[in-house]
C-alpha cells in the first residue's frame, strides 16, 4: 500500500466517524436544510473540476471540467443561498421574522 | 512560496465545513454555520485557482457565470418544492463528480496505477448512476413522471444484473486500464442502472431515496479526492456521506423497514393483500362549521401535517388557524412524523416558512405521550402514519411502523380530500373510529372555511 492510499485512508475512516457523531446530534427539525447544506459542501467536486478544466490538456477534458465547474457552482450558490434563507424561516414563539 | 499556502487554505476549508455541520446542530447557532460553510468553499476555490497547473481561466469563468446564473434562481424555489430541489442538485454535483472522473480516465489512462483506477471506476460509478437517479427522482417528485411505483415480475433480476456488469466492467477497468474502449460502455451501465433504482420507488419512500443519493453523493465526492490524492475532497465527501447515511437510517426506522426493502421491495406490492380486508363500515363527517364549533370548546390541540398539507399549500392557511386558536387561548402543537412528507424535515420548513414558531413543532418520540390529554387532534392530509394497524395488525404492511397515536386523543378530525386510501393503498381504519370525524375538501379551503367560522362565532 502507497502511503498517499494509507493515509488517504486514515483520513476518510476518521472523516466519517466524525461526520456520524456531528450529525446525529442535528436536530431532525433541521434536516432539511442539513441535507441541502451537505449537498453545497459535496460541491467541493468543484475542486476536480477547476483543476481539469484549467489544466487546458485535451479539448474532451476542458469541455468536461468546465461542465463540471458549472454544476458544482450551481450547487455551491443554490445550495448556501436556500440554507441560509430556509433558517430564517426558523423562530421562536413571540419573536416576529425580522 | 503560493504552493505552501494551498494546503493551508484546503485545511482551513475542512475546518469550517466540520463546524459548520456541528453549529447547524442547533437553529441558534445554525445560520453562523452556514456563513462558514460558505466561507470554507471561497477559501477552496481561491485555493485551487492559485495552483500553478492552471494554465487559462476563461473557461472556468465561463462556467461560474453559468453557475451561478442557474444556481441563484435554484435556491429562490418556495419551500414546497425543496424536495425536487434537492434531487435536482444532487443530479448535479453527481455529475460534476462522473465527469470529472471521465476526463481523468481519458488524460491518465493506460499509464494509471490500479488503485487509483480503482477510486476513479468507483467514482464515476456512484456518479452516473447517482445522476440518473436523482433525476428521475426530480421527475417523479414534480410529477414529470408518475409517482407511483412501478414494478414488473423480473424487476429485481434486470436491476442486479445491470449493476453486476456495471461492477465487472469497471473491475476489468482496473485490472486492464488499456481496454479504453470499455469505458464509455461501463458509463452507460451505470446510468442506466440509476434509472432502473427509481422506477420502482414511490412518493412515500422518496425521504429515504433522496438521503442515500445525499449519502452517494458525497462519497463520489471522496472517491474523487483519492484519485487526485486531496484530502479536503476526502474529507467533505465523507462528511456528506455519512450524513446522508444517517439520514437514511433514521428514514427506515421510521417506516420500519430495511435498506434492501426500501429499494428493492417497491411498497406497491402491498396493495393486493390490504384492500380487500375489512367489512364497509361508516365514515362520520363533518362540516367546517362543525369543526369549528369543537375547536371553540378544546383547550389542547394538536396538529399532524403531512404532505397532502404541502400538495394543497396549506400551511398559511394553517397558520392563521393557530394564530386565532393561539389568541383564544387554546394550547396548538404540532406532531411531525420523521417521514412526513417527501425529505427529511419537509414539514419543519413549510411550517416555519408560515411562520409558526419552530418550539411548536414537537417530534414524534415527544408528542406521543400528549395524544391522551388533547381534545383534538387534527389531521391535515397526513395519512398512514396516523393509522393505528401499525400497532396491532400482523398482516397490515405496515404493521410495526412507528406511528403517531393521535387515535388516543379525545376527538379526531380528519382533513382529507375523499376516503381514498393514502399512498400505500392501504386503508386507514382510524377513519372509521367512533371519535374520528372527516372533514372532506381541499385542506387549503377547508381550513380557511374553519379559520372563518372560528373567528365568527367568537
Amino acid at each position: 500500500m502507497s502511503q498517499d492510499l494509507e493515509l488517504g485512508l486514515y483520513v476518510f475512516v476518521l472523516a466519517t466517524f466524525l461526520g456520524l457523531e456531528i450529525i446525529r446530534r442535528v436536530s431532525p427539525l433541521l434536516h432539511t436544510p442539513l441535507m441541502s447544506l451537505t449537498n453545497a459542501i459535496s460541491a467541493i467536486t468543484i475542486v476536480g473540476s477547476i483543476l481539469v478544466a484549467g489544466e487546458q490538456k485535451t479539448t474532451l477534458s476542458t469541455v468536461l471540467g468546465s461542465i463540471a465547474v458549472a454544476c458544482s457552482m450551481i450547487n455551491i450558490v443554490g445550495g448556501y443561498l436556500i440554507t441560509y434563507r430556509m433558517l430564517r424561516m426558523f423562530r421562536k414563539s413571540g419573536k416576529n421574522r425580522p | 512560496m503560493i504552493d505552501r499556502a494551498i494546503p493551508l487554505l484546503y485545511l482551513g476549508a475542512a475546518v469550517s465545513f466540520i463546524l459548520a455541520l456541528k453549529w447547524l446542530s442547533a437553529v441558534p447557532t445554525a445560520r453562523r454555520g452556514v456563513i462558514v460553510g460558505a466561507a470554507g468553499m471561497a477559501l477552496a476555490v481561491a485555493g485551487t485557482l492559485l495552483k500553478p497547473e492552471i494554465e487559462s481561466y476563461r473557461w472556468i469563468a465561463v462556467a461560474f457565470v453559468a453557475g451561478t446564473v442557474i444556481g441563484v434562481p435554484m435556491a429562490m424555489m418556495p419551500m414546497t418544492a425543496v424536495p425536487q430541489r434537492t434531487a435536482l442538485s444532487h443530479a448535479f454535483g453527481a455529475l460534476a463528480a462522473a465527469l470529472v472522473g471521465t476526463a481523468e480516465f481519458y488524460l491518465k489512462a493506460p499509464a494509471i496505477d490500479r488503485f487509483t483506477m480503482g477510486a476513479l471506476a468507483l467514482e464515476v460509478l456512484l456518479g452516473f448512476l447517482t445522476f440518473t437517479a436523482s433525476l428521475m427522482a426530480f421527475g417523479k417528485l414534480q410529477e414529470i413522471l408518475p409517482p407511483r411505483p412501478i414494478t414488473w415480475k423480473s424487476q429485481n433480476l434486470l436491476n442486479f444484473t445491470l449493476l453486476g456488469l456495471a461492477a465487472a466492467s469497471g473491475a476489468y477497468l482496473v485490472a486492464r486500464p488499456e481496454a479504453a474502449w470499455l469505458f464509455p460502455v461501463f458509463g452507460a451501465l451505470a446510468l442506466a442502472f440509476g434509472v432502473m433504482l427509481v422506477i420502482p420507488i414511490g412518493g412515500a419512500d422518496m425521504p429515504t431515496v433522496i438521503s442515500l443519493l445525499n449519502s452517494y453523493a458525497g462519497l463520489s465526492a471522496a472517491a474523487m479526492g483519492f484519485v487526485l490524492n486531496n484530502k479536503l475532497l476526502i474529507i467533505a465527501g465523507a462528511l456528506d456521506g455519512s450524513s446522508g447515511f444517517i439520514l437514511s437510517v433514521i428514514m427506515c426506522r421510521a417506516m420500519n423497514r430495511s435498506f434492501t426493502n426500501v429499494l428493492f421491495g417497491a411498497f406497491g406490492q402491498a396493495q393486493a393483500s390490504a384492500g380487500a380486508s375489512g367489512e364497509r363500515r361508516a365514515a362520520r363527517s363533518a362540516t367546517p362549521e362543525e369543526a369549528a364549533g369543537i375547536l371553540h370548546v378544546a383547550s389542547r390541540v394538536i396538529v399532524v401535517p403531512g404532505y397532502g398539507m404541502a400538495v394543497a399549500q396549506a400551511q398559511h392557511k394553517v397558520r392563521e388557524l393557530y394564530d386565532v386558536l393561539t389568541k383564544a387561548g387554546v394550547d396548538v402543537r404540532f406532531a411531525i412524523h420523521p417521514v412526513a412528507g417527501r425529505m427529511p424535515g419537509h414539514m419543519n420548513v413549510l411550517l416555519a416558512e408560515a411562520n409558526i414558531p419552530y418550539d411548536r413543532l414537537v417530534e414524534m418520540e415527544d408528542v406521543n405521550s400528549d395524544f391522551p390529554q388533547a381534545d383534538v387532534a387534527l389531521v391535515i392530509g397526513a395519512n398512514d402514519v396516523t393509522n393505528p394497524a401499525a400497532r396491532h395488525d400482523r398482516n397490515s404492511p405496515i404493521y410495526g411502523m412507528p406511528i403517531l397515536d393521535v387515535d388516543k386523543a379525545r376527538t379526531v378530525m380528519v382533513i382529507k380530500r375523499s376516503m381514498s386510501p393514502g399512498f400505500a393503498g392501504i386503508e386507514n381504519e382510524l377513519y372509521y373510529l367512533d371519535r374520528t370525524l372527516m372533514v372532506f375538501g381541499d385542506a387549503k379551503s377547508v381550513v380557511g372555511n374553519i379559520v372563518k367560522e372560528f373567528a365568527g362565532g367568537t
